[in-house]
């Protein structure tokens, strides 16, 4: 089971930082995202690719998580030598994350 | 109650138009707000008007308000842009010309200035956030300052009568608050009622980017009719509660996860989002599904406004230079692999001297590097592709044409060649107490 069962997502861009929110379909899979999705996870599946902290804020309200992955993007959107400047597919590239079938 | 409804035109400058046109028709909306301004290219801008003190306007200003400024008259429905972007005085003399054109004798045109600030900066004690560096060590590098500008200016020339105001550097949820505080009367320390306009302003801001445009997956996420995708109306109440709804027919979908999505986007701390008007809390913020197409928010709230506003500064920054190949078939990888062998020893025989340097494989590695490549299966075809950044043009052509002679001395079977070369803009920040930037309006009539 991938992420991706479970939630979507979308990646923001400010500067050489991008923003990925990632949002449960069902309400009821909010408590297993929050306990499973860490920083440390979401920083872990983006080794290589970004340089910077990752920070985490919740909104159980929302059923979302949005984190903050601080120089994520190649120097920023003007300046990257990456073909994806803007971080656009960071979001898909998050919910392949293999997800625990319990917990 | 009294209800004012308020529709996106544009979430970008290359934005699709119709969706405006169709807002204005048929939205049943006081006003229409086109977001064209992004931070690349207001410094784009400033070069444009450097050249011609005419120019330095959005490209499709002039398509736009063809297409829209008609039938938004007829309508009564007012306007506000950013599309100004570096020469607000000149985009609203080309509103005026364009409304003679069209015979709509009469409308008023407001633009505001006072966003260019590049004046009132000390280069020697101004750094910029990212990098440190002063604008005295870019020297005549910095193309532009722009400070962003929050409602004010725009609420008085709505007071003023203007049916169509034309802005440059204002932060983008603010085209929005604008009319609501003119309609509502909010009083500007009104925190949470400032915080819920904005809450309302940054989902309508990227336009269809709520109506379901960059959502779909399909399968998963399926989205009706993306080509024709309607672009979103507010329809906001006195207390700040909105409801986001789209024309009837149009394409696309509105549900609390398009709505989510955006609420997010490029967000860092929902309960700290900052903006010359206000910093906003969207983190008790509610979406509840309304009947189809139909999402109530609420739950937004507000904060004191950050005493300085910050400055978007622009400079040249050197030369990218780039170049693609590709490559299909058995040992497709092994090839594009190779390919970029190739041209990384070709770089390095002669000499080129790059600030850096990188070699992809689209279809492998390009966007998300190894990691992503692992243990899946080999494509059809890839796509090698080399960039550079120089400190000169010339070094920067000399990528792509490394990446061109591999036609006849690089790895069989490379087609497809595109080579470019193109200016770097950097973009950083810097911050001035909001005392010391004054916007002025200057009033057109047609």
């Amino acid at each position: 089971m991938k992420l991706y069962d479970i939630a979507h997502s979308r990646t923001g861009d400010k500067g050489d930082t991008s923003t990925v929110s990632v949002i449960v379909y069902d309400p009821a899979d909010f408590p297993r995202l929050d306990a499973w999705l860490t920083a440390d996870r979401v920083a872990a599946h983006f080794a290589g690719i970004i340089d910077g902290p990752v920070d985490r804020y919740r909104l159980p309200a929302l059923g979302a998580l949005n984190f903050v992955l601080h120089h994520a993007l190649g120097g920023g959107v003007t300046r990257s030598l990456r073909l994806d400047q803007h971080g656009k597919s960071l979001s898909s590239w998050l919910l392949d994350l293999d997800l625990p079938e319990s917990g | 109650m009294k209800r004012v409804r308020l529709g996106a035109g544009a979430g970008y400058a290359g934005d699709r138009i119709e969706p405006a046109v169709e807002i204005a028709a048929h939205g049943d909306v006081q006003y229409l707000m086109f977001e064209c301004l992004a931070e690349r290219t207001i410094a784009l801008a400033q070069q444009a008007r450097r050249h011609d003190p005419a120019q330095g306007y959005d490209p499709l200003l002039d398509a736009r308000m063809r297409a829209v400024l008609p039938v938004a008259r007829a309508n009564g429905v007012r306007i506000l842009s950013n599309m100004g972007a570096a020469n607000p005085v000149a985009a609203a003399e080309a509103v005026v010309r364009i409304a003679r054109d069209l015979g709509l004798r009469g409308l008023k045109v407001v633009a505001v200035e006072g966003d260019d600030v590049l004046h009132l900066l000390d280069p020697s004690r101004t750094r910029l956030e990212e990098t440190g560096v002063s604008l005295q060590d870019l020297g005549t590098r910095v193309i532009s300052a722009n400070a962003y500008l929050g409602a004010e200016p725009m609420i008085e020339a709505l007071a003023a009568g203007a049916d169509v105001v034309i802005t440059g550097r204002v932060a983008d949820p603010s085209l929005f608050v604008a009319p609501l505080v003119h309609e509502f009367g909010w009083a500007p320390d009104d925190w949470t009622h400032l915080g819920r306009a904005t809450a309302v302003g940054h989902l309508l801001e990227c336009a269809g980017q709520i109506t379901g445009g960059y959502f779909a997956d399909p399968g998963r996420r399926d989205v009706p009719g993306l080509e024709r995708l309607g672009f979103p109306i507010a329809e906001v109440a006195g207390d700040g509660t909105a409801l986001i709804t789209k024309v009837a027919g149009s394409g696309g979908r509105i549900d609390p996860a398009t709505c989510t999505e955006q609420l997010l986007y490029e967000v860092f701390d929902p309960a700290r989002y900052v903006t010359p008007d206000v910093v906003a809390d969207f983190s008790g913020v509610t979406f509840t599904q309304d009947g189809p197409d139909r999402v109530l928010v609420a739950g937004a709230a507000g904060w004191p406004r950050p005493a300085a506003l910050k400055v978007s500064v622009g400079y040249a920054d050197g030369h990218f230079g780039e170049g693609q190949i590709s490559y299909a078939g058995p040992g497709a990888v092994a090839r594009g692999r190779l390919a970029l062998d190739i041209v990384a020893g070709r770089l390095r025989l002669t000499g080129l001297e790059a600030d850096e340097l990188r070699f992809d494989l689209i279809g492998v590695d390009a966007l998300h590097g190894a990691a992503a490549a692992g243990g899946r299966a080999d494509p059809a075809e890839v796509r090698a592709r080399v960039i550079g950044r120089t400190a000169t043009a010339a070094a920067a052509k000399r990528i792509g044409d490394e990446v061109e002679t591999l036609y006849t001395n690089g790895p069989a079977g490379g087609g497809g060649v595109m080579k470019s070369c193109r200016e770097i803009i950097g973009v950083g920040s810097t911050y001035l107490p909001r005392s010391c930037v004054r916007a002025t309006l200057r009033h057109f009539e047609a």
